[in-house]
């Protein structure tokens, strides 16, 4: 399953990323705060409005901000 | 030993490596730009224990060489020695946020690879710990081979040790690099995983303060809510606080002038002095309070973690036109004026995002403007309410500041379909940790603003309104004449004239464009020279401006100069900063005109509509 259908505030394992869904900056950018495979993750917060659009991400002791189109493309399983 | 040595800051961004550079450096900052680049180049001056003087550079946080931003192409460029016209630095000091070792560690592996005399600063300990993390610096040191300091930047703890250390480093300058073994990025971020285990003695089961604060301050209802109420909290400050300082800047303007009328005899120079350099540089220097103010709300916001919060939750609004959350920022900036909005897209790492925000920064209804505003609305509106504390004055006034917003986001929204077009850009973002603002580094933050503001009115400012002056000063008007008629700029009123006559224009108002050129709210002066009113002050002018303008023009003129306005570029400053952020004339070109395009379409549109309908 996708994080961004991944339930609010559990930890999820990212099993792969579709890298070449995103942008070859994106891809860097989330590389290098390390959204990449085997990485721990768990969606915090959930923007605004219908689409819930940002989402904020904890990753280790960091928060990160990233699209839902982002996250469609990571592939997670709970852990 | 004349050789004067450097040391360069490098880490990821959010690592408190500006604390720690004010911490090192004190007030003694230079600010510029690297060559070529629109990239701000931050270096000060660092005492070693023996006396010695080292310059030190702040390089702009960076995750990794592998750049996504020019930002971190700078730093890379600079670290490796590849930068036209920078020496490479003789000692790195990498800053690492000690309570995100296993993030930070990542790029700090690779900048140690390239062997040079290394430092590293395990900043923010006094957060880790109360995050409850116990760390082991010596460990640490010994896993990567450098010494490693503790620091708190901000409480000024371990920066004589961290100084030491630098000396210490520095008498290996100039030996060979000895280049470590590259690791890919999957390997260091490993590595730094091991490292950090090593690093950490115990860690506690305390949850950071950053999740619960963060429940409410982005929160779907809440968040908003909070963001809005201190937005309300900032406009009334920008405008009524820095009220009396401008009225003290422009009172300083005044002896001035007064002061040179006194000393140099009457002429072309005393009329330059004081209407040509005075008057156009003061019109433009007694923003400088409302700047003042504004940036020191964007710079506690900035420092507390909270702007990050604001770009989160303004994101799905800015997504809407194309745009990210990152945008906000310079937009709220340009409420005061564009050139620090303009500015402040530096952040933006999207070239497109970037472009798209400089053209539409204009838009944001700045403060020059009020004074236009507020003279034509008290002139031609009627001072009732139409609702409990809602005078239809003020109502006006909301509605122009609406319209610029929303003029705003159509243009971007158009620009990124066609001449900005490219794949949505994305928002991508880290949300640091909350911390306590600090008064000193919130002082020189304000001080180096206020700064390269004066700076850019002491030069690009200053010849604008130079040449100005001359097409309003010459040809000199016979007695009795008008001298604004007589000028060149009266000569290209009456050539604009046939194109603003369908919008309802009447020639004074033709007129009183050309200068308004320099500074929005000189338009008010120019319609008061021109309908002879016989006061010097721009306030004085205005109360005989309004009268004249109740009884001369129509209400749809009147309203079509106000919509003119919110669209027209008419500040040639702004101009020029563009220009030299977007590095030629292609842009300003493309701004200048669809603003003018929009000016007079909405104050065509305003026009006709306001006949049509009787007013």
């Amino acid at each position: 399953m996708t994080l961004d259908g991944f339930d609010s505030e559990r930890s999820a394992r990212i099993t792969s990323v579709d890298w070449a869904a995103l942008a070859e900056d994106e891809s860097k950018r989330l590389q290098a705060l390390g959204v990449d495979e085997g990485a721990e993750v768990a969606i915090m917060h959930r923007g605004i409005f219908g689409t819930r659009d940002p989402i904020a991400l904890r990753l280790g002791n960091m928060t990160i901000a990233i699209r839902r189109a982002h996250a469609a493309a990571i592939t997670v399983e709970a852990v | 030993m004349s050789r004067k040595y450097t040391a360069a800051l490098v880490g990821n961004p959010n690592s408190g490596k500006s604390a720690l550079f004010n911490a090192l450096t004190g007030a003694r900052q230079k600010i510029a730009n690297y060559a070529g680049v629109t990239v701000e180049r931050k270096a000060g001056r660092l005492i070693l224990p023996s006396g010695e003087p080292v310059e030190l550079l702040d390089l702009p946080g960076s995750y990794s060489f592998d750049a996504a931003s020019p930002d971190e192409a700078v730093t890379r460029d600079v670290v490796k020695g590849t930068f036209d016209g920078e020496a490479v630095p003789d000692v790195l000091v990498i800053v690492i946020d000690a309570a995100n070792l296993e993030q930070h560690l990542v790029f700090a592996q690779e900048v140690l690879e390239l062997g040079r005399p290394t430092v590293v600063a395990l900043n923010m300990v006094d957060l880790a710990e109360r995050d409850g993390l116990t760390l082991d610096p010596a460990a640490l040191s010994e896993a990567l081979g450098v010494p490693v300091v503790p620091t708190v930047a901000v409480r000024r703890r371990g920066i004589s040790e961290l100084l030491a250390a630098i000396a210490e480093a520095e008498t290996h300058a100039d030996e060979e690099a000895h280049k470590r073994w590259h690791l890919t990025l999957p390997e260091r971020r490993l590595s730094a995983k091991h490292i950090a285990r090593g690093t950490i003695l115990s860690k506690s089961t305390r949850h950071s303060i950053e999740n619960g604060v963060d429940k409410v301050l982005l929160n779907p209802w809440i968040g908003p809510v909070i963001l809005f109420g201190l937005l309300f909290i900032i406009f009334q400050a920008v405008f009524a606080w820095a009220t009396p300082f401008a009225d003290a800047l422009e009172g300083g303007v005044g002896i001035l002038s007064e002061a040179t009328t006194d000393l140099v005899p009457a002429g072309i120079v005393r009329d330059f002095l004081t209407e040509g350099v005075l008057e156009g540089v003061g019109s433009v220097v007694v923003f400088l309070p409302q700047i003042v103010i504004l940036f020191a709300f964007i710079l506690i916001m900035e420092a507390s973690g909270y702007m990050a919060r604001a770009a989160f939750l303004m994101d799905r609004l800015m997504a809407g036109v194309g745009l990210s959350g990152k945008s906000f920022i310079p937009l709220l900036s340009s409420f005061a004026c564009a050139i620090p909005g303009i500015m402040a897209t530096r952040s933006i790492s999207d070239p497109k995002d970037r472009l798209t925000t400089i053209l539409i920064a204009p838009l944001m209804t700045c403060s020059a403007r009020l004074p236009v505003y507020a003279v034509i609305i008290a002139a031609v509106i009627p001072r009732t309410t139409i609702g409990p504390g809602i005078g239809l004055q003020g109502l006006v006034l909301f509605a122009l500041y609406v319209a610029g917003i929303v003029g705003a986001m159509v243009v971007a929204l158009v620009l990124r379909s066609t001449v900005t077009k490219g794949a949505a850009s994305g928002f991508i973002m880290e949300l640091p940790r909350y911390q306590l603002p600090r008064l000193k580094d919130l002082a020189i933050g304000l001080w180096q603003r206020a700064w390269v503001f004066l700076r850019r009115a002491g030069t690009i400012i200053f010849v604008a309104t130079i040449a100005l002056w001359v097409l309003l000063s010459f040809p000199k008007a016979d007695p009795g004449e008008s001298q604004l008629d007589a000028s060149f700029a009266g000569a290209v009123a009456d050539a604009l004239h046939p194109v603003l006559e369908p919008v309802g224009f009447n020639r004074e108002m033709s007129l009183a464009l050309v200068p308004a050129i320099a500074a929005r709210e000189v338009a008010v002066s120019a319609l008061a020279t021109t309908y002879a009113v016989d006061a010097e002050d721009e306030d004085v002018a205005a109360e005989g401006v309004t009268e004249k303008i109740a009884a001369l023009w129509s209400l749809p003129t009147a309203l079509a100069f106000l919509a003119w306005f919110v669209f027209a570029p008419q500040c040639l400053s702004t101009i020029a900063v563009a220009r030299r952020e977007t590095n030629g004339w292609k842009w300003p070109t493309v701004m200048v005109v669809y603003l003018f395009a929009l000016a007079w379409l909405a104050a065509g549109a305003t026009h006709w509509i306001a006949v049509s309908l009787g007013l």
